[in-house]
């Protein structure tokens, strides 16, 4: 096996000599397994291995980038990386200061799934998707599993030299019911940061989400419209990642003038109740790191105070240009891409409501629960349900099919009226942003109350 | 690769190497600004095998570890998925033209003055607009070799262009744009910026919509982020054998409106998704799936066609794993009605050009759902404006059967959907 140390030393004495205000390097090797199911058989398994780096330089303002399998001739490599960055540079150069970091983080691996074999991992396999099977009504299924381990280093002409490692497992089931020309399809994700204990526990899960696809086929479609809507924990921190959480991510600020006007700090986004922090620095999930992709410490972040904006989600170069500190959220999926402004673990703050007290004076409203998907476009994001009930008369009524909801930021985090106390984080999902997808990342909320919340329907 | 096809060979009945590598060189511009240059090289080999019957796979970066990646394999193979289908025999492939060597001599600066012509025509037409901008040249290279002594190989190169221009007043935000690939170098930035311009030109009022069902026109892009999605599953034929696609049995009937007809075309020159064969090195063909409204084929990769007693179509494609039916390019046939026309005949109804969310939701059931990113307004044949805050949703099944009008407007999206605008008679529409 190659090592990333020796190829490490290497490179830090080749960026030492060269001629650029800023250069930083990424080495990165991998060991991945996944197993999928199609139906009643095993689709698929495989086992990858990768090996690879980058190297990105600054000079004069502009940026040079170079990502590479082949690990011979690195000197070549960084000379590209400074040729393309002088030739976009025309101004200055602005980035962050950072302190020199040499440190080697050591995962607290629980219980590592890269040492579990393939037929207990198979076997566990089996028995969900037997479970799901054992649904009368149910057409087909989906299993996806997969696991990888992953060791990466950060050098830079500052004179840092981290190496991290994390592990991730994830696990996604669907079960799909068919009758009569009609397909209903329901689903979950779980994930886990060096952990793979949390995946052995979904049996309970599993048997609902079969038999709520059946279900699903008979009840009716909510006609469209704007509703009084009850977010549960999971869907709600969907919402807060697509609602919120890209909007303060600062690379799309800090060169744009409007945005800047519109994303001012202590300018009020909701009411009192509402804080939404981002932190990578709260252990375990699957958005925590010691360290970013620019070598800079994980931090927790407010991005709204009792409503107010009260900070963003900054890199190096995104900081130093809005006058304001490194929060440690330069990110990269992999060595194939430059880090950017991304999110870690982001959630809404718990409050005093309970759900009952929440529903109990709605005359017609949507209960949304579980995770579809979402998207945002900044101002407009949507995101939708993986199961639905109407809320009649202050109590829980029957199931519909599940929704996609829509919002503005600007409106809709202020009709945010309650907010439970029952906060609960979402391992399962992923981030797409720059071509880069999915970033594991995690999010949550308790239990939150949207006044006048547009519901796509009949 | 032949290396690694030996050793597979010692342990296993069959083997497959596949590698794939590529360069790419983007050269990208944020906030209307020459941001970054970039260069990625990669390389993937994946190798098959077939042991005891059983298909066993595992890809590496690296080329050099040939002993790892047939142990990987070999583990793999204990538990893999009984393999129904051979690997294909040598065979001469139809010449799919896929590769211009003027793609790789266009310069650093060349590609950046394409960047900064599209950045500078379209801020003199609206000064405040902030605009991103990729200009993109990349080169792929992909070989096959099996036991049975069939092989594959071809160059692709990829050209692509594109912009988004982001315009805020206020706390509105207004995103507008247009981009384009090729397997020819793209050296004129005239298409992208009359797209964007027209976007922009019709973007300057907002009109109200009412929540109910209307008429929508939906163009190009439109239609890739609205209604493809759930298509693609459909016409899968791993979908169809599992008993999930909505069509899966009704080989040969009417289910879609008779102006409709699809196909998949790997086989036009210099297009993206254009190529001679397959991962899995079986010829490529043009696939036609629906024809007048009529289910005429789904689309398989080796495996899939064994299991469903069907040939190959030449669809089996890798993203990351083993091979998998997928297509490589839709294209729907163009129809009679110039856009206009189509708006004209529209009392009250939506143009919609982008669709937040699509692909949310169960699109194996043909549901689709999403807020209009990019839409105006139509009222008494006339496009009165630019629509925000407003849903809507449907299902493709029932939309496309009944279709009002098919555009002769027809232009490729996102390289891989050639399509015109389709005008649905009865879509449900939600606004605040």
């Amino acid at each position: 096996m190659t090592d990333l140390q020796t190829i490490g030393q290497e490179l830090a004495q080749i960026l030492k000599r060269q001629n650029a205000d800023y250069i930083e390097a990424h080495l990165e090797e991998g060991q991945f397994s996944s197993i999928s199911y199609r139906g009643k058989q095993l689709e698929s398994i495989s086992k990858t291995s990768s090996i690879g780096g980058n190297v990105r330089a600054l000079v004069k303002g502009g940026w040079g980038f170079v990502s590479f399998n082949d690990l011979n001739n690195l000197q070549e490599k960084v000379a590209l990386a400074v040729k393309q960055a002088s030739f976009v540079g025309k101004e200055v150069s602005q980035l962050a200061e950072s302190e020199p970091i040499v440190e080697t983080v050591k995962a607290k691996i629980k219980e590592n799934p890269l040492l579990i074999p393939l037929s207990e991992k198979k076997q566990l396999l089996d028995e969900y998707n037997e479970s799901i099977w054992s649904t009368s009504g149910i057409q087909t299924s989906n299993l996806g599993y997969g696991d990888g381990h992953k060791k990466t280093a950060f050098l830079n002409s500052r004179g840092s030299f981290i190496t991290q490692e994390r592990t991730d497992v994830t696990l996604r089931a669907v079960a799909v019911a068919a009758k009569d020309g009609e397909v209903q399809q329901a689903g979950l994700s779980e994930g886990s940061r060096d952990d793979f204990s949390p995946i052995r526990k979904l049996h309970k899960a599993i048997k609902e989400l079969s038999q709520r696809a059946v279900d699903m086929l008979t009840v009716p479609t909510v006609a469209g419209g704007q509703y009084t809507v009850v977010l549960d924990p999971i869907l709600a921190g969907v919402f807060v990642h697509e609602a919120f959480g890209h909007l303060s991510e600062s690379d799309f600020v800090y060169e744009n003038e409007r945005m800047k006007e519109i994303m001012v700090l202590g300018k009020v986004f909701g009411g009192p109740h509402l804080n939404i922090v981002d932190s990578a620095s709260r252990p375990g999930l699957r958005g925590s790191f010691k360290y970013d992709d620019e070598g800079t410490p994980a931090t927790k972040t407010y991005l709204i105070r009792e409503g107010k904006l009260a900070g963003r989600l900054h890199s190096l170069e995104t900081a130093v240009k809005m006058n304001e500190k490194p929060t440690g959220n330069a990110r990269a999926i992999n060595y194939r891409h430059p880090p950017i402004v991304r999110m870690t673990n982001t959630y809404i703050e718990p409050g005093s409501s309970s759900f009952e007290d929440m529903i109990a004076y709605i005359k017609e409203g949507v209960y949304a629960k579980n995770w579809y998907g979402g998207q945002t476009s900044m101002e407009m994001f949507t995101f939708s349900s993986g199961e639905t009930y109407m809320i009649r008369n202050g109590k829980l009524a029957e199931m519909v099919r599940p929704v996609m909801l829509s919002g503005n930021v600007f409106n809709t985090l202020m009709n945010i009226d309650a907010i439970g106390n029952d906060l609960d984080m979402n391992q399962g999902g992923g981030c797409g942003k720059g071509g880069q997808s999915p970033l594991p990342v995690s999010n949550g909320s308790p239990h939150i109350r949207i006044r006048q919340c547009l519901v796509g329907g009949k | 690769m032949e290396e690694i096809l030996a050793l597979a060979k010692k342990v296993a009945e069959e083997a497959e190497v596949y590698t794939v590598s590529s360069e790419e060189t983007p050269v990208q511009f944020e906030s209307n600004r020459l941001k970054n240059t970039q260069y990625k090289q990669s390389q993937t080999v994946a190798l098959r095998i077939i042991k005891n019957g059983k298909t066993g796979y595992a890809t590496s970066t690296s080329m050099e570890n040939a002993r790892e990646l047939v142990d990987d394999a070999v583990a793999t193979a204990e538990f893999g998925t009984k393999a129904e289908f051979q690997f294909p025999l040598e065979q001469n492939y139809a010449q799919v033209a896929v590769f211009d060597s003027a793609v790789e001599k266009v310069t650093l600066e060349q590609m950046t003055q394409l960047g900064e012509e599209l950045i500078a025509r379209i801020t003199a037409y609206s000064p405040e607009i902030l605009c991103e901008a990729g200009v993109t040249k990349a080169n792929y290279k992909l070989n096959i070799i099996n036991s049975r002594g069939g092989q594959a190989s071809f160059r692709q190169s990829v050209f692509v262009m594109g912009i988004e221009g982001q315009l805020i007043r206020g706390t509105d935000m207004l995103f507008v744009g247009d981009h384009d690939s090729s397997c020819h170098p793209i050296l004129k930035t005239d298409e992208l910026v009359r797209t964007t311009l027209r976007q922009l030109e019709l973007a300057k009022r907002l009109a109200k919509v009412t929540t109910k069902p209307m008429p929508v026109i939906f163009a190009p892009d439109g239609v890739i982020s609205s209604l493809v999605l759930p298509l693609m599953s459909a016409f899968n034929g791993k979908t169809v054998l599992e008993g999930a696609s909505p069509i899966g049995n009704r080989l040969g009937e009417s289910v879609f409106d008779k102006t409709l007809t699809m196909s998949d075309d790997p086989t036009i020159p210099f297009k993206t998704g254009s190529r001679p064969c397959d991962d899995e090195a079986v010829p490529c063909q043009r696939t036609p799936i629906i024809q007048n409204g009529v289910v005429s084929n789904f689309l398989y990769d080796l495996q899939t066609a064994a299991r469903a007693k069907k040939k190959s179509t030449g669809n089996g494609q890798r993203q990351g794993g083993l091979p998998a039916p997928s297509p490589h390019a839709f294209v729907i046939s163009s129809g009679k009605s110039g856009f206009d026309e189509m708006v004209k005949s529209i009392d009250e109804g939506l143009i919609v050009e982008q669709l937040l969310g699509a692909g949310q939701g169960n699109t194996l059931g043909g549901d689709f759902s999403g807020n209009i990113l990019l839409g105006f307004k139509i009222e008494k044949g006339e496009i009165v404006g630019r629509v925000k805050d407003t849903m809507i949703s449907g299902n493709v099944y029932q939309l496309l059967k009944e279709i009002t009008a098919i555009g002769n407007d027809s232009k490729w999206v996102g390289g891989f959907l050639f399509t015109p605008s389709i005008c649905c008679s009865n879509v449900s529409v939600a606004s605040r």
